[in-house]
């Protein structure tokens, strides 16, 4: 008796899914070329991730070729490789996420205090350029301003009687320049995130404390920087969330196949391209590039939670 | 402040008065006037060296001033300019296509994920998110694109994998979120379709959302260059602009080619007044037209940075 009323639910279940699914055909067939451009782009390469366990022929494909455990990551362990492009793309990226921010908030609230709006209007035009630009026209920025023989600042440091290095010889010298060309490149834009939060604020806290005789800088303190504090917070957890994930176009175009420099600039992703477009080690690379997907994961997975208990309305999901 | 009464306006322009305030306006105004040279002076030098002579360069390297002024290595790239046009093509047609495409798919999956009455938009955008959140990998992906869908050398490899993105489907959902549920519902009541409403009803009302998503489309397929490395090879003739541009940096055998058959020695060749000629050729559009769209991307930033 009960087996055919659960039969008869099920039954019914299944007719209401389908009368739900007819009721919905329109928004359903609406959906479906992203679903299945995500199915295709996303999805479907996912088995794929099997080649890290492989050593992958490419006339054999992904699921032929012969399976080798774990040995392609216990290379890249007993290597030092994967410490190195963990120790790389973590610290480019804490500086990126730390000093970006210390300087894009810096000019959003240095650009609320400019009193002309129309000069306002067109700083913010001008930071937000950098952003538009691709990063092989940022390479060459780069180079012309870096260049030993003909760069800008090779010709400076040369009349005022210094020596320059050879910059694209010398390793060291590169967390640096990455490091600024990246805060070129973005700071326009995370001031205008920032600025947009400023001019979004209250502004009756402001006009109170003006007429209370509060200096510029108390504003900045006691109004502005307390208000600012939950969007930082957030912006600051997801960045977090993102650490082994590298501007691949930024370091590939400054970089390229520069031997010479990768000490200090290889980071995860691009090793994955040079050893898979350059060596054709699909097998390591993947192993990479895997391990990197699966931390990643994990890590956006924490500090989605740490925003879900500060913070309930700004999780992601 | 124009509501304030006079006396309070008297107050308050006395407080800006004060020293402090005027020296830290002062400061605001340096700074941020620094900040925005230093944005704009590397186009300013690349433009400057592309009107350069080889030589001057040689000589005195990249100067925010050409010393000797010439149009040699834009008349070097305008004698043989099928690559350069042909290019030029080719970005045009990918980002015209891409963006048109993308922006129908991505408002129309928007707006139905927005729909509080389907209830499978929830499960759908996760599965759309969950795709940011988790990847196969590049190669994966790569052997994908080459060996099962065979799009190597394939425009289809660049065109298709830039039309939609979770982050900008969750910015068209943030956008249509603003459109009351009542035009929706009166729609319903006319007895109009689900695909008419988005069609004829909520379609009109995004004209921002499209402009601002159009043009985050438009700048991702006119800056591309990664998917162009990865999938087309030399067989391919006519490349997208940057990466035409890429390659005539990196490789002089490109900038050879560029300029073969125009009768020029090899060795006197200006590189690098013609690498800085390209670059401007090939950046000068965006660089024209960015004063008349970037109010559109600041706008895109305030509805979809802080809550993404």
């Amino acid at each position: 008796m009960q087996k055919t009323y659960s039969a008869q639910q099920q039954k019914s279940g299944g007719r209401q899914i389908g009368r739900m699914l007819w009721q919905n055909k329109t928004l359903i067939l609406m959906c479906l070329p992203a679903i299945v451009f995500f199915f295709v782009f996303s999805y479907l390469p996912m088995p794929g991730a099997y080649i890290a366990f492989t050593n992958f022929k490419y006339n054999l494909g992904i699921f032929k070729s012969p399976f080798v455990g774990l040995k392609n990551f216990e290379f890249l362990f007993r290597s030092g490789q994967l410490t190195l492009l963990l120790r790389n793309t973590v610290l480019y990226n804490l500086a990126f996420i730390i000093l970006g921010n210390v300087v894009q908030l810096f000019f959003a609230i240095t650009l609320n205090e400019v009193s002309n709006k129309g000069y306002k209007k067109i700083a913010q035009s001008i930071m937000f350029l950098p952003y538009f630009i691709s990063d092989v026209l940022v390479s060459l920025l780069v180079y012309n301003l870096l260049n030993y023989d003909y760069g800008f600042i090779s010709h400076l440091v040369r009349s005022m009687g210094g020596e320059m290095p050879k910059v694209y010889q010398n390793a060291s010298a590169w967390p640096f320049i990455i490091v600024l060309v990246n805060l070129w490149k973005s700071t326009g834009y995370g001031t205008v995130v920032y600025f947009a939060a400023i001019t979004g604020m209250d502004s009756s806290m402001m006009e109170a404390a003006q007429i209370d005789g509060a200096s510029a800088w108390q504003r900045i303190r006691y109004i502005t920087l307390p208000t600012l504090k939950p969007t930082v917070i957030i912006l600051f957890l997801f960045a977090i969330g993102g650490i082994l994930k590298g501007n691949f176009g930024l370091f590939y175009n400054l970089v390229g196949n520069n031997s010479m420099l990768f000490k200090t600039t290889d980071i995860i992703e691009t090793y994955v391209y040079r050893s898979m477009m350059n060596s054709f080690n699909f097998s390591q690379s993947s192993a990479v590039g895997l391990f990197q997907s699966v931390v990643g994961f994990f890590i956006v997975l924490g500090a989605n939670a740490f925003v879900k208990h500060l913070d309930p309305d700004y999780a992601l999901f | 402040m124009s509501d304030l009464s006079p006396k309070i306006q008297m107050h308050a322009t006395h407080i800006k008065k004060d020293t402090s305030a005027v020296v830290i306006n002062v400061i605001t105004y340096i700074l941020v006037t620094v900040f925005c040279v230093m944005c704009i002076l590397p186009f300013w030098m690349i433009i400057a060296s592309s009107f350069s002579s080889e030589e001057a360069i040689r000589r005195s390297g990249f100067t925010l001033w050409p010393s000797v002024v010439s149009t040699y290595s834009y008349e070097l790239l305008f004698r043989s300019p099928d690559q350069m046009i042909g290019a030029y093509i080719v970005t045009i047609a990918l980002a015209g296509l891409g963006t048109l495409l993308g922006l129908f798919l991505i408002s129309m999956t928007g707006y139905a994920l927005q729909r509080r009455d389907f209830p499978l938009r929830n499960g759908i955008m996760f599965y759309i998110y969950f795709t940011s959140l988790f990847s196969a990998g590049l190669v994966p992906f790569y052997l994908l694109m080459v060996q099962t869908l065979n799009l190597r050398d394939s425009y289809f490899a660049i065109l298709l994998p830039l039309l939609m993105s979770p982050w900008l489907i969750v910015l068209m959902k943030n956008f249509v979120k603003a459109i009351p549920h009542e035009i929706t519902e009166s729609g319903k009541i006319d007895g109009a379709g689900d695909f008419r409403i988005f069609y004829a009803l909520i379609l009109p009302n995004l004209k921002p959302a499209l402009a601002t998503i159009g043009l985050f489309l438009a700048l991702s397929y006119w800056n591309e260059w990664y998917y162009s490395s990865l999938f087309l090879t030399t067989k391919v003739e006519y490349r997208p602009l940057q990466y035409h541009l890429y390659n005539v940096i990196n490789k002089v055998a490109s900038l050879k080619n560029s300029v073969a058959g125009s009768n020029v020695v090899i060795t006197d060749l200006p590189g690098e007044t013609l690498k800085m000629a390209t670059a401007v050729v090939a950046t000068g559009p965006i660089i024209l037209l960015y004063p008349f769209v970037q109010k559109y991307f600041v706008a895109g930033l305030t509805v979809g940075a802080v809550k993404g």
